[in-house]
């Protein structure tokens, strides 16, 4: 059976979510790492989740690349094991050079928390495996940086290579600009690195895995993690 | 002691000969400087003490009432809720951002410090009217204050309410409000106990900033207030984030004796506050305080409320325990005194006593006025307003399309979806239905809560307007299922040494009084806010009541809107002519008089009886009070699901008057709801036993909203055009 990890750092403030969702709703072992820990022997995927790590000062995920925990994370992504940041754990996956480009300021200026809808672009990553190429889900976001921003040349490498995990859409699945609220460049919510283990997605299955918070639709992506992680471990 | 001196520090003649009569001596400046503080209205309730004690404060779940930093109620399964609301209206208004965002901070620290993990916040803001530039940049700064605090702490704000009225203008009041959940066995009390226990000091280092601040709160306002805006402290939430995580993890051992966050006053409450309670003294040494420059003064440092800082006695011989969870989440523990039996606060700095006073004297012993009340004279000139002399309007769909789209009716997503309102991944009903709701994992229960004020009611009635806070608090909650536990009030008025200010106060506080023990509910602590004035000019007297509700079946919770077509529509309680004070009447027909709705208890407990009945058997799809815009906008709103969805309605309304009343009078005491089809018959039946008129008013479905009145069209909408008006007022103000 794989063993999850999820990683806290000062100021996370996401971590028993995503820990309620993968231990109490799908079962599945999950602990909480202390940043200052230096080790994830024994765990087969990490998690670094959504929060203010370390109060987002300078900026999001910049102070939180210098944990002690991050190296080995670092490990882990290179050992080809599922590494997934979500939300604040995105911009940190950016910040240590896990994934490219970096987060903007939304173009509101301001936090924005609302459900959205967002189009899983490919079925290969650990978040999509068993969703349906195309397949909509219905997920909020909560962040005041999601606004994704890399060169066209980037953008369009990540596009060329099927890195794009999420885009921002319409409830048909079109790429209309009020779907995106945070102005994020090509849509985009969710990518990843070349080899496919590591994954950043700004908004949050955690706070969605059953229909008393508004869809159970995170659940899918979590299933699809664990489904991922099992044939890795 | 010159005249100048005393007035610096908002004291009496009279108050200082009481100082000097109970320290048996002139006292020196640093001790002026904390009795002015600790006696400020602000800290001592001097003027609002008498007319408190009237209220009910004991009921069977109460485990803590009034005097602590937040109440407490026993909700079972061995749980405890822990909540309190607090004001922070002059700092907001002098800096938008850091008076709300420190008022946020303030209230969380409140709830942690009793052992409790904060689970959910809410708000009560008013602002004058967004028409004004001025207005603007108050509400966009406020939001922006409130959402960078919450959402940083990781803490949802699940609720609350946003109001807009001339009187709020130059006076916008700011209420916070937070809830936690501890183990009901471990309540922390900020009681001092054991001489010779180690005093430590927690969190960030003090600084300058925030002295005098509750004297600033004590005081009106003339054109120079925002030369104040030193007084106003800055918030960080990271450092709050890190002693809440350090604090219940200290509180999971047992080497805390008595815990306080500091607050308004600073080191002095916190040190008086504690040692009064246990009836011990406590002795500090400046020199170990944290400072954040060289050179401060001991009067500086112990009026100083630089934020996120709280005092804690240990456990003599357990001082590691507590420095060796601090230093895990890097912050800083300095033992700076001890627990004394002299009853004294002492205070050294080097080797001086700079400062020696009984700790009674400051925390327990403050004046208590009965301050003069007189009715105000412009009560008499209050009369029921009759729709016979109002216009009819010729296009009630423009009527309800002015309504929906005025800004204290039009939806507030923009300010909420700056809230964080989902993590910790409870919030079961998602803002703008009736009350936020948050399931208690681990239990099959909810909570569920809301903040409720009518300031233009209060103004023409007083007693009703107290009353009617609590009525509506209580009906929202019915409205998800849910039955009143506990609630906490702030009470927003203006200077209360003019009579009529007190006047209005005493009788709010009747009404919240009557109506609380009619319902049950009992008032575990709250807040005053007085002297709301601003050049002279005073806001509407504005009782905030914020109750919270019990769900033992988290599933049984019930939302505002419609959800499946051919669902039949009841209308629970009687619908009468009362215009008065309503929001039809300012919006449409730009008046602002006339007597509020009348309020019978009675009526009211027999609807939430009925509601919370029906909802526990799973009766009703929806459930909606009705309360500013009557009937008409309750329907409408009736119509907006919370995540963009839309569901039609038709109605046939019949009344002896006009179809404006029977659309937009603001009768209290009634509820919209939906029922399936096959439960119809079980909830006439139910609404029989509890006595409560129900009348089946229509249908739903369909893509427009129909209503006719004594048969003849009134209103016929598409939904979405009315989601447009409604949705977007707010942003469209805003950006224009």
């Amino acid at each position: 059976m794989p063993r999850f990890a999820v990683c806290v750092f000062p100021g996370s403030n996401c971590e028993e979510d995503v820990q309620y969702a993968l231990r109490n709703v799908l079962g599945e072992p999950t602990d909480l790492v202390w940043h200052k820990d230096r080790s994830l022997d024994g765990y087969d995927a990490a998690i670094l989740p959504g929060g203010f790590a370390h109060g987002d000062y300078l900026r999001p995920g910049a102070i939180a690349r210098f944990s002690p925990i991050m190296d080995a994370v670092r490990e882990m992504a290179e050992a080809g094991k599922p590494v997934i940041g979500i939300c604040n754990g995105f911009q940190m996956l950016q910040e240590a050079g896990l994934l490219p480009g970096a987060m903007l300021r939304n173009r509101t200026l301001t936090y924005i928390c609302r459900y959205l809808y967002l189009r899983a672009e490919q079925g290969d990553s650990p978040l999509t495996v068993t969703l349906n190429q195309g397949e909509l889900v219905r997920i909020p976001i909560g962040h005041a940086d999601g606004n994704f921003y890399a060169d066209d040349e980037t953008l369009d490498r990540l596009e060329r290579e099927g890195r794009i995990v999420f885009r921002y859409v319409s409830d048909d699945g079109e790429l209309d600009e009020a779907s995106n609220p945070n102005g994020a460049a090509r849509h985009i919510a969710g990518l990843r690195n070349e080899r496919g283990n590591v994954v950043g997605l700004m908004p949050h299955p955690d706070r969605c895995y059953e229909p008393a918070l508004g869809t159970d639709d995170g659940r899918k992506l979590f299933e699809s993690l664990i489904a991922w992680t099992k044939e890795t471990a | 002691m010159n005249a100048e001196l005393l007035e610096a520090h908002n004291l009496t003649r009279a108050e200082y000969e009481a100082i000097v009569a109970k320290i048996g001596r002139e006292p020196n400046e640093n001790e002026l400087g904390l009795f002015s503080v600790m006696w400020s209205e602000h800290c001592s309730y001097k003027s609002s003490r008498v007319h408190l004690k009237r209220l009910p404060t004991r009921g069977p779940r109460v485990l803590q009432g009034p005097g602590e930093n937040a109440g407490v109620v026993d909700i079972g399964h061995n749980l405890a809720a822990v909540f309190k609301v607090e004001s922070h209206n002059h700092p907001s208004f002098i800096e938008p951002f850091q008076g709300a965002a420190t008022g946020v901070g303030g209230i969380i620290r409140d709830i942690f410090t009793m052992g409790a993990r904060p689970l959910a916040l809410m708000n009560s803001l008013r602002f004058g009217p967004l028409e004004t530039p001025k207005n603007r940049s108050i509400l966009s700064g406020v939001v922006a204050g409130i959402a960078s605090y919450g959402n940083s702490m990781g803490i949802p704000t699940v609720g609350g309410e946003v109001v807009f009225e001339d009187c709020y203008n130059l006076n916008p009041l700011v209420n916070a409000f937070c809830l936690g959940i501890a183990p009901r066995d471990r309540i922390f009390l900020a009681k001092a106990e054991g001489e010779g226990n180690p005093v430590f000091y927690l969190g960030a280092k003090t600084g300058k900033d925030g002295i005098h601040g509750a004297t600033m709160a004590s005081a009106e306002f003339d054109e120079a207030a925002e030369e104040k805006r030193p007084t106003v402290q800055v918030g960080d939430p990271f450092l709050e984030k890190l002693l809440l995580e350090a604090c219940l993890e200290l509180m999971a051992t047992d080497a805390i004796v008595a815990i306080q966050d500091m607050g308004a006053a600073g080191l002095t409450c916190s040190t008086c506050e504690m040692g009064a309670r246990g009836g011990l003294g406590i002795e500090i040494e400046l020199d170990r305080v944290p400072q954040r420059e060289a050179g401060m003064t001991p009067y500086e440092i112990l009026l100083s409320e630089s934020q996120e800082r709280m005092l804690l006695v240990a456990q003599a011989g357990r001082e590691a325990e507590v420095e060796a969870i601090f230093e895990k989440w890097d912050l800083e523990a300095s033992a700076i005194g001890r627990v004394t039996s002299d009853g004294l606060l002492r205070v050294l700095s080097g080797s001086k006593t700079v400062a020696e006073v009984p700790a009674r004297s400051l925390a327990d012993e403050g004046p208590v006025y009965e301050r003069p009340m007189e009715r105000p004279a412009y009560l008499d000139a209050v009369r029921p307003v009759k729709l016979s002399d109002l216009v009819e309007p010729s296009d009630l769909d423009d009527t309800l399309a002015r309504l929906l789209g005025s800004h204290t009716l039009a939806s507030k997503h923009w300010i909420f979806e700056q809230y964080d309102h989902m993590v910790r991944s409870n919030t079961i009903v998602l803002p703008g239905s009736d009350a936020g709701v948050i399931r208690i994992k681990g239990t099959p229960m909810a909570l569920a809560m809301c903040l409720d004020g009518n300031g233009r009611y209060a103004h023409f009635d007083p007693y009703l307007g107290g009353a009617a806070a609590v009525a509506e608090s209580c009906r929202n909650l019915a409205a998800v299922g849910a039955t009143p536990i506990g609630a906490t009030n702030c009470l927003n008025f203006g200077n209360p040494e003019k009579p009529e200010i007190m006047w209005q106060f005493s009788r709010a506080v009747d009404g919240i009084r009557d109506a609380c023990e009619r319902f049950g509910v009992p008032i575990t602590g709250g807040n005053v806010s007085f002297y709301n004035e601003t050049e002279g000019e005073g806001i509407y007297p504005t009782p905030v009541v914020g109750v919270v509700g019990l769900l033992e079946d988290a599933t049984t919770r019930l939302t505002h809107h419609f959800k499946s077509s051919g669902d039949l529509i009841f209308l629970l309680g009687e619908t009468t002519e009362e215009i008065g004070a309503s929001e039809y009447l300012k919006t449409v027909h730009g008046r602002v008089d006339g007597q509020p709705p009348r309020l019978d208890l009675e009526a009211e407990a027999s609807l939430h009886a009925l509601v919370r009945a029906a909802a526990a058997r799973r009766l009703l799809r929806s459930a909606h009070d009705l309360s500013d815009g009557g009937l008409g906008v309750a329907v409408a709103e009736s119509l907006f699901g919370l995540l963009g969805e839309t569901m039609g309605a038709s109605l046939a309304l019949e009344t002896p008057g006009r179809a404006d009343g029977v659309l937009f009078s603001e009768t209290q005491s009634r509820i919209l709801v939906s029922v399936p089809r096959a439960s119809a018959d079980a909830f006439q039946a139910l609404g029989d036993d509890h006595g409560v008129p129900l009348s089946r008013v229509g249908v739903t479905g369909g893509d427009e909203l129909e209503i006719r009145v004594n048969g003849v069209r009134a209103i016929s909408k598409k939904v979405n055009d009315l989601r447009e008006i409604w949705w977007t007022a707010i942003e469209k103000e805003l950006r224009s």
